[in-house]
Formats: C-alpha cells, structure tokens, sequence
C-alpha cells in the first residue's frame, strides 16, 4: 500500500509538468493578450508593458523563466491584480472556497445519500418518485437560476438571512451559498446511490445475507452501502477537487471572496500568470483527490487491489 | 451545475465582470449610535491596483483619489478646484506651468510634502519599467515621450522644484487640456521618503497616504476599508470617519444588498432589462447622469472593405433608428447621437452628420438610392459581418442593427467574443464593423477626437486617414483661447461626420443607488464622487 | 426480505453475474450462463426492447422525446414568425393567447416559441451527440484502464487527470484555431472533456467486477480480453452509466452556452436552450417567461430522460435477464 502511495506521488510530478507545460503554450494561442481592452493602449505603452512583463521575449524563454520561478515556488504577480502575487490571492481566496465548498459536499453527502438508498428500498412508490422528481429539479434548474431566486426570496422578501458577503464566514453568511452549491451535488449523488443501491441489492452476496437470517437495517447498512458507494465515489473525486475551487457563480452572486472567479476571469482577462496558478493548484487537487478515490475503493471493496 | 468539475466553472462567466462584497456592513448598520460616520459602498469591480500610476479604471480611481490628494482636484461635480496647489498659473506662451504648493500639506506619516515628491511622482510615471497605462497623457512635458520610450533618463523631465512649495513644468507645446492632466491621479505626488525604500509600498495599514482617507484594510475580493485621515490638510471638513468597499460586479447582486440597507451607494449599472420597475420601487435613490462616453459601432475603411465605400457607410447610417435602441431596447435616457464628441463633454464641440435632420422616410429613401448607386440591393446583397463583445446589451443592438439594415440588401453576419478577442481583433484590424465604446479618461473633445488623428488608436484599426483633420485636430491643442479652439474641434468633427467614418449611437449615461441617508452626492460627467463632499445621516 | 424491490427480484431470480460463474464452473446448471456470452447480440436487443415496452413511464417518456424532437425538427416551418424576425411593435411581450406570440417575444421583439424550438433542434443535437461521444469514449476508456490495470491503468488514468486539469477555455480556443470557427466544434469540445467523469466511474465498476468469479470463470474458459470487456464488464456496469449519462445531458446543454459566451457556440440569430435560459436569467425579474419557456421545455426534455434511462437500465440489466 505505502509503495504504491509512493509510485502514484512519484507519477505525480511527470503529470503536472505536462499540465503545465501544455497549458502555458495552449493559453498563448488564445487571440488577446493581458492589456487587450476597451482603451487601446498607444504603442510606446504597451511596448513599455510588455517588457516590463518579459512578454517581448520569445515564448520558450517565456516558459523556461517561468519553470524556473516556479521551482523556486514563485508564481509571479498577477497581471491583473497588480499589488498581489497569484499565491496570495489563491492564498488568501482558498479558505474561502475551501470552507463553502467542504460544507456543500458534507451537506450533499448527508443528504444525499439517504435520499438514494431510500429511493432505492421503495422502488417505484411514491416516495421513490417524490425523492427522484425533487433531484431531478435539482438537476434541470442551473444554480444560476437558484441562486438569485434564493437570494431574492430569503434575503430580500423574507428578510431571514444576508443576500450576500463573506462577513469573515458568519454561519448566516454560509447557509445560502452553501445550499446553492450543494442543491446540484445532492442531487447527482442522491441519483447515482439510488441506481447503484438497486444494482447491489439485487446481487447475489446480498440476497445470501439476507437468507443467512440478518435483518434488513444490517444487510443495508452493513453490507450493501459499501459496494454501491463506488460510483459515488468515483464521481465524488474530480468533483470535490471542483467544488472546493470555488464556483463563479455563486461567488458572484452572493459576493464571497473565493477562488472561482480565478479560473474564469483569469482566463478572460489572459492573465497568463493567474491562469498558471490555478491550473496549477488545480491540477494537484486533482491527482490527490483521485488517488484518495483509489485508495478508499479498496477500503469500499475489498477486491480491488493495486499491487500488480 | 456544469461549474462543479471542472475548473472553466462555465456558467459563471456570463457575468464576466462581478465582484462580490461583504456582510460586515450589516452589523456595522445595528451598530451603537454615536458610532463613527460608516459609509458603505459597492465599487462595482476589484481594484487591481492601488498605485496612482498604474490604475486603469474608474473603479481603481475611486479608491485612489481619496487616498492621493492631487495638485489640482475635483469638486463634488467634478469640476476642477485647488488642491495640493492652491495657484497655478501658465505663461503667456502656452509652455510653463507655474503651481504654488499649499503649506500645510502633510504625509499620513508626519512627514512634509513637497514640490520634491510632484517631481519624483512625475520622473517615476514616465519611467518605461512602471509601464504606466496613462503615461501618454503626460507627453506633452518636455521630454517625457523620450523618458518613456527609455531614449532618455528620468532626471531629463521638464519638472522642476523651484522650492519646496513651488512647482514648475514645462511643455514641449501648448496643450489645452493639461491641467485636466494635471488633476489625475497619476500625477499625484507620492512620498518619496517611502518608495524610496520599498517598491512594494501600498500595505494596508501602513501606505503613507496625502488624502482624506487611509487604507486600513483590503481583503481582496471582498472588501476595503478607507479610516479618515487626520493629517489631511483639510480634515475637519470631512464628515465620513470610515468607509467600506465592495466589489460587487453582479447587478443584481448589488442590487439585492442595496434594497436590504447593507449599501450606502451602488455604482454597479443596474440591470438593464428592469430599469422603468426599478425607476418606480426606487424613485429618488436611482440617479442616471450623462457620462463623457460614446458609444458606437468603428467601420473598417480599409479599401477592401465594401465600407470603404461613403455610400455604403451613409445608407446603413441613415437606415439606423438610434431611437428605438435608445428608447426601447434600453430605455434607460441614452441619447440618440450623431458624432463622436458626447454633448456632456467640456469645451463646447458641436456638429452632426448631415443626414440626422432628415424625417425617417427621408432617410431610408435616401438610403436606398445610395445603395443602389453602390451597386448593390435587394438582389446584389451586401454582405458584412459584425463584432461585438458579448454583453447581453451589445447582443440586443447588434441584433436590432442587422434587423434594421436588412431591408437594405445588407446581409449581416453576428460574430461575438469575449472581450479580450474581441479588443485584439480591432487592435488588429480584423473586422468590418465592431462594436466599440469610448469613455474618457480626461473631460475634454481631444480624448474623442484624438484617436481617429494618423497614429490614434481608432485611426489604426479603422484604416482612417485625413490630413485636414490631423491638422484641426493638432492646430486645436495647441490653443489656448476657448472659443477658438471649441470652433477647431467642431471643424475637426464634422469632417469625420461628413465622411460618415462611424456609426455613433449613443451618448452614454451612468447609473448609481444612492441611499437618501447620504448628502453631498452630485451628478458628474466622469463619474468622479469625492468622498470628502459626502456625509450619511445616522 | 420486504417486498419494496420486489419487482427486481422477480426477475433476479435468473441470477447473477456471480451466479452465472458459479454455474459455469459447476458444468452448468438449470439456469443459463451469463446471457451476454450465450446469446446473439439481436436477440439481446430484442429481449431488452420487449422489457422496455412493459416499462409504462419509459415508454410515455420516449413517446414525448419523440415528439420534443419532431417539434424541434419540424416545428418551425409551421411557425408565422422566423427566427431572426423582429416584430418592431413587440419587444420583450408576455405571451398572450389573443396576440401573435404565444409564447412572448425576446428583448428584441422576436418569437420565443419560434426561437425555442430553433434552439431544440441546436440543444437536442448537442446532447445527443456529445453524451454519445463521452459515452463511447468513456466506457471503452474507463473499462480497458480498469480491465487491464497495472502500469496502464495508471498511465491511463494519469491522462485523465492532465485532461481534467487543462483549462478548458483555452482548449476549445485551441480548437477553434485548428479547426476555425464550426458548430461540430461545440460537439467535439464538449464530448472531449464530458468523457473524462464516465472513464472514471466506468474504471471504478472494473475494477471492482473484474475479480468477481464470473470474470475470472470467463477468463479461464478462454474468454478474449475484447470479449470480456464488452460482454461482461460493460454489461455489468450499464446502471451507473445509464445514470451518469441521463446527468451529462443537463450539462452538456448548458455547458454549450459557456461556449456561445467565449463566441465558440452558436452565434446569433442562432440559439439554443442554453443561450435562452442564462439570457432568461438576466430578465429573470422583469419578464420571467423568457426564463420560463426554455426552462420548461428543458425540464421536460430531463424528466422524460430520466425515466427512459432507469426504464433502459432495468431493461439491460444482465442480472434480470
């Protein structure tokens, strides 16, 4: 197990430097460039930025300068927020996404999951279609149509909570972003329990505990959860290294200092630096979350085994 | 929902430019009375700098003019008024300013301000490392283009202290509009004794600042707090003890938390399609003010365009019905226009194209005759295509123009793009038409007319070339008296409106909440509101 | 035992995949082997349809897809308005039942029943052919990884995770400058990056199958590696990626739009239900049908997938055949 934890950590860096490399030379092929805007610089100007970002120089210069910051652990300062470094910024918007998005995810999971398992016992019945009708409306209304309406609804009509701002992570601050984010996440999971919880308890291991005499509550719980978890859990990896970066969306909507808005806006505004970092960043979520996912298979599954 | 695996976060790039803000304010709201003056504002974007000299826009500024007291400044209507000088005075010959410096004047740290820090503050926005975005605007100080264009050291500047409260510049030529320069927060001085340390200088807490307010915190992304600066020359008559930023981009959003009371003032556009319900829920508290800004659509006038062609470019103006953009796409008082120079603009620039005092059924019988002259029509379509940056707004006018050319035997093409492909493209000349806005950055006709002068931005990408027009444009610069120079401008105008250059469409306006808790707050053409004028009732 | 699975279990009674092996090894039995290995692929088919006409919900829905779809199609050419045609008298109107737009207009006075059916037709076929794409892509992707496991598992899915970390703005810039500007394009983007989650999922269910007796009983007996694959593992895992499937539909719709954004995606005056809905969203307050009527014809469009897709999972599922 440590061995193979060590080998996948190994592969990690072969992995990330193609991230990196592809996406440095992949974002320059983009039309636009960071000072690109409404007010077209006069030459004498933009010539001055340019230099000044070493964007005269030729790209694999560009690029080795770069590497070369970056294994120093030196992102460079962000094009567009000019009094921050791209690693404050991600430094400091991180916790933000971090906390909104862990939440949603525990929340997600917390409901989720009954919402699944329970579908799946009342196949068919009212209860399965009410359960399955209401993630499926979680599904077909994008949380840029949720949101707002939350907002509206709760924090301006009702008046119950703040339409928005991070007010240094106030509980009343994080219930509707939360929510928001959350909504969509109970929704894939609640669905995919649901047909994994059928699949696992029409198996034959199943209907063997059952015949052995254990009663319902532990041939669920005790030996059925586990396997259909696994496409779950699959899909749970990429996705929480998603949702932990923060979502545009409901940053904008509600106002909250996270990280999202980097990966768009970074990329909208070509600020090559900022698009790095949170690739960069990203990309490490990524192989670390899908390592976990294949570790926790084993433990979910005991028949899956890496040591070939 | 698509924004949660993966990093683009799809959907949220609708909004491209939101910010969000911070909740502080409602408990600062329920706050014990007595409390110091709080004013809480939506800044409507990030700033992404906080250095004077490397701002770009007015979101930028807002924040910087408080914390910068310039040598010439601005009232509550923005118009020009004594600041860091409390004289100034030009030579008969047009070419040295002579500005006297109050004595009073003081850092937040204690230290005096100086003549020396107006020099250094200059010598360090032309030096080609700032790579400063406004650097161009300075010029016309002698050698300045040189400095920055690194052929010449820094210390070359046509500045000089004269003493510690005198200040002298000198031009390489008469140039109207200096002053309004002048009164930029680029060319605020800045302590001296502190850059001269560190470069990395703006520190919350800790930035040694010359204006009514200091920066005690900024937390990117969500907010900024400005504390009233005691050392300011004129403190006492400051009202506001403390003031909070927000960078909400997302209209609603500002919206929401302007309604709930945990927003003082919003300057975040309202959202477009809602402005008459909004006009009613908020009476007063909405205010729409003219801005200096100009939107229209650039023509390609390169030959090998069809709109090289003054006929072409005649007909699709006169088959534009600037009204129904304004009054029912937008509804929300834009001005139909036919120039380039807003009408808000200082200095008196008039003129129009000719064609905009023909009735509507004069217009498109006119503008069928010429196309047909143009050799094209119904059954000879010409066909363009035309660019816009994608902005729901943008998207309703460019539908709208293609809807209204059509009868013409114009066949258009939409093509958008997010807004860096879309500024590359007409950087590089590669449109026929393009959706493009002008918003000035000083209140004068030459930041308009500028551009389409041989080498001006707009001349670059349009393919525009007129010498008599180069030559207006230059000759007006260069007077001084007002009158003479508002006839050049207006001379100058109407011979890129006789050419039918453009396709202008409306003069801009700005939009802001503002709580009727706040006095002091005015309409201003640059969208200048010093906070210094404003005060909230508790 | 309660009886809230029990339709399943009428049919479970056919047995397991792990029954099949065990039959298998045992020389046969009373039951038939794995039916993917014994029967013809027609037959199978066949058997799958019979089940899915049973399914009353499952067949309502793809009776009302059907019809979304001729609507989408066809739709159109009966509409009095175009798609591109501006009533000059009618901007941003509610729908009426008296007046000309039924169903409202746009902001710029233009028919929004007319403009949501062009954008079905834009919608419907993204979907279509991008969750195919990340279907075809994914399973054979995630199954061969899983199935074969060791060193190529793990460069397999080391691809995976570079594919999900690029930016996936600029890749589909990247796509647009190869190819120039094409609404295939929109298609193959979006297929490109929708597989990745199947691949994953799809591995996962391999690899937790592949050491199941019946796998290794089919391996023993000679089974080709190609057959296992496609007969038992991909058989075996059709729940989930039927599930995951109905899922990518939703997203692929809306993801399309974020690509109209970027000016990658349909341009006007073409749309699509994306484009629709996050313009609706903008006039969410002041005029909600714009919001309304793409959303409604989106939803039903889910629902009827939805059930179709747990109407097609209990159809070919191997264990009830």
């Amino acid at each position: 197990m440590l061995s193979y934890i060590a080998k996948r950590l190994a592969m990690a860096i072969p992995t990330l430097l193609i991230v990196i490399t592809a996406s440095f030379f992949l974002m320059r092929v983009a039309p636009g460039g960071p000072f690109d805007g409404e007010r077209q610089l006069p030459p004498e100007i933009e010539a001055n930025l340019m230099a000044a970002y070493h964007l005269d120089e030729p790209l694999p210069m560009q690029y080795l300068r770069y590497m070369g910051n970056l294994v120093q652990g030196d992102f460079g300062p962000s094009f567009k927020y000019k009094d921050f470094s791209v690693t404050d910024l991600i430094a400091q918007g991180f916790p933000v996404s971090l906390e909104l998005g862990g939440l949603a995810i525990v929340l997600a999971l917390l409901l989720g999951i009954p919402m699944g398992v329970m579908a799946a016992l009342r196949r068919n019945s009212t209860v399965d279609y009410l359960l399955m009708g209401t993630a499926l409306g979680g599904i077909a209304v994008p949380n840029f149509v949720i949101a707002p309406l939350m907002a509206l609804f709760f924090g301006v009509i009702l008046g119950w909570l703040p339409v928005g701002g991070w007010n240094g992570g106030a509980l009343p601050n994080l219930v509707l972003p939360v929510v928001a984010l959350a909504i969509q996440q109970i929704a894939y999971i609640a669905r995919m329990m649901r047909a994994s919880m059928i699949e696992v308890l029409g198996s034959h291991f199943i209907r063997t505990a059952r015949a052995k005499g254990l009663n319902e509550r532990q041939v669920i719980w005790r030996h059925a959860l586990r396997p259909a978890m696994l496409p779950v859990l699959s899909y749970l990896g990429p996705a929480i290294a998603g949702i932990i970066t923060g979502s545009v969306v409901i940053e904008q909507i509600f106002g909250l200092p996270g990280i999202g808005r980097y990966f768009v806006q970074g990329a909208l505004n070509r600020d090559y630096t900022l698009v790095m970092g949170t690739v960069v960043f990203y990309g490490i979520l990524i192989v670390l979350m899908n390592l976990i996912v294949d570790l926790l298979y084993s433990l979910f599954d005991p028949q899956i085994r890496y040591d070939d | 929902m698509t924004d949660t695996t993966r990093p683009p976060r799809p959907m949220g790039a609708y909004r491209p430019f939101f910010k969000r803000a911070a909740l502080t304010a409602c408990l600062l709201a329920i706050a014990p009375l007595g409390m110091a003056a709080t004013l809480r504002i939506d800044n409507s974007a990030e700033p992404g700098t906080l250095d004077p000299q490397k701002t770009s826009g007015t979101w930028e500024t807002r924040i910087v003019r408080e914390l910068f007291e310039t040598l010439v400044s601005q009232d509550a209507k923005g118009d020009l008024v004594p600041g860091l000088a409390s004289h100034w005075q030009l030579s008969d010959d047009g070419l040295t300013w002579t500005l006297e410096l109050r004595d009073d004047a003081q850092w937040s740290d204690g230290q005096p301000l100086t003549a020396g820090d107006a020099v250094f503050s200059l010598r360090r926005l032309l030096k080609p490392e700032l790579a400063a975005h406004n650097a161009n605007l300075y010029y016309p100080i002698k050698n300045a283009r040189a400095i920055n264009a690194g052929e010449a050291a820094p210390e070359t500047l046509g500045v000089h202290a004269l003493d510690d409260h005198h200040l002298e510049i000198r031009l390489e030529r008469p140039t109207a509009w200096f002053l309004q320069a002048i009164a930029m927060p680029e060319a605020a001085p800045l302590p001296e004794h502190v850059l001269k340390e560190s470069e990395r200088w703006i520190v919350p807490g800790n930035t040694v600042v010359s204006g009514p307010f200091k920066l005690s915190e900024w937390s990117p992304q969500d907010h900024i707090t400005l504390d009233k600066n005691e050392r300011y020359y004129d403190a006492d008559k400051v009202s506001l003890d403390e003031v909070i930023l927000y960078p909400l981009e997302e209209a609603t959003a500002a919206l929401n938390r302007f309604r709930t009371g945990a927003l003082d003032i919003s300057y975040t556009s309202v959202p477009g399609g809602r402005f008459q319900q909004l006009r009613q829920e908020l009476g007063d508290a909405l205010r729409v003010s003219p801005l200096v800004g100009e939107y229209f659509y650039m023509f390609n006038l390169k030959p090998d365009s069809p709109l090289g062609d003054i006929r072409v470019r005649e007909a699709l103006n006169l088959a534009t019905r600037r009204e129904v953009i304004t009054d029912q796409l937008l509804g929300m008082g834009q001005t139909p226009s036919y120039w380039l120079v807003p009408r808000v603009t200082e200095g008196g620039t008039k003129g129009e194209m000719p064609m905009a005092q023909l009735s509507m059924d004069k217009r498109m019988a006119r503008a069928h005759e010429l196309m047909k002259a143009a050799g094209f029509g119904p059954n000879n379509p010409v066909k363009l295509t035309l660019r816009y940056n994608t902005l729901e707004d943008h998207k309703k006018i460019a539908v709208a123009l293609a809807a209204m050319w059509k009868p013409l035997g114009v066949e258009v093409s939409l093509v958008n793009a997010e807004a860096a492909s879309h500024y590359a493209a007409i950087r590089e000349g590669d449109f026929q038409l393009a959706r493009y806005g002008m918003v000035a950055t000083i209140n004068d006709p030459y930041d308009f007319l500028g551009s389409y002068t041989t080498g001006g931005s707009a001349a670059r990408s349009s393919g525009y070339h007129d010498e008599t027009y180069d030559q207006l444009v230059e000759q007006s610069s260069e007077t001084i008296d007002t009158g003479e120079r508002a006839e050049l401008l207006t001379r100058a105008q109407q011979r890129l409106l006789d050419d039918y250059a453009l396709l202008p469409l409306y003069d801009y306006i700005t939009t802001a909440l503002v709580s009727e808790r706040v006095h002091g707050w005015e309409p201003s053409p640059m969208d200048v509101h010093p906070l210094r004028y404003i005060s909230i009732e508790e | 035992m309660t009886s809230s699975s029990g339709a399943h279990d009428t049919h479970a009674a056919s047995g397991t995949g792990r029954d099949a092996a065990d039959h298998l090894q045992g020389g046969g039995g009373p039951n038939p082997p794995q039916a993917p290995v014994a029967q013809p692929g027609e037959s199978l088919a066949r058997e799958a349809w019979r089940r899915l006409r049973h399914n009353r919900a499952a067949m309502a829905s793809l009776v009302l897809l059907a019809l979304m779809a001729v609507i989408c199609i066809a739709g159109p050419w009966f509409m009095p308005w175009d798609l591109a045609e501006v009533d000059w008298n009618a901007f941003g109107v509610a729908p009426t039942l008296e007046g000309q737009h039924w169903l409202g207009t746009d902001a710029n006075g233009r028919d929004l029943l007319t403009r949501t059916l062009y954008g079905g037709r834009v919608s419907l076929s993204v979907a279509l052919v991008a969750t195919l794409v990340s279907l075809v892509i994914g399973v054979l992707y995630g199954a061969i990884s899983g199935y074969v496991g060791g060193r190529t598992d793990n460069l397999m899915m080391r691809f995976v995770d570079i594919m999900y970390s690029l930016p996936f703005m600029f890749l589909v810039i990247l796509l647009m400058v190869v190819f120039g500007r094409n609404i295939f394009l929109i298609y193959a983007a979006i297929g490109a990056v929708e597989w990745l989650d199947m691949a994953r999922i799809v591995r996962g269910q391999t690899l937790s199958l592949k050491r199941r007796e019946f796998i290794e009983a089919a391996h023993a007996l000679g089974v080709r590696d190609s057959k296992i694959v496609t007969r038992h593992l991909i058989p075996n895992s059709i729940g989930p990626v039927i599930i995951y499937v109905t899922l990518t539909v939703p997203k692929v719709i809306l993801l399309e739009s974020f690509l109209s954004f970027l000016g990658l995606g349909v341009q006007e005056p073409l749309t699509s239900w994306g484009v629709l809905i996050s313009e609706g969203t903008s006039n969410m307050q002041g005029a909600p049908w714009m919001l309304i009527v793409p959303a409604t014809f989106l939803a039903v469009t889910l629902f009827c997938l939805n059930f179709l897709g747990d109407g097609l999972r209990d159809a070919l599922d191997p264990r009830t055949r």
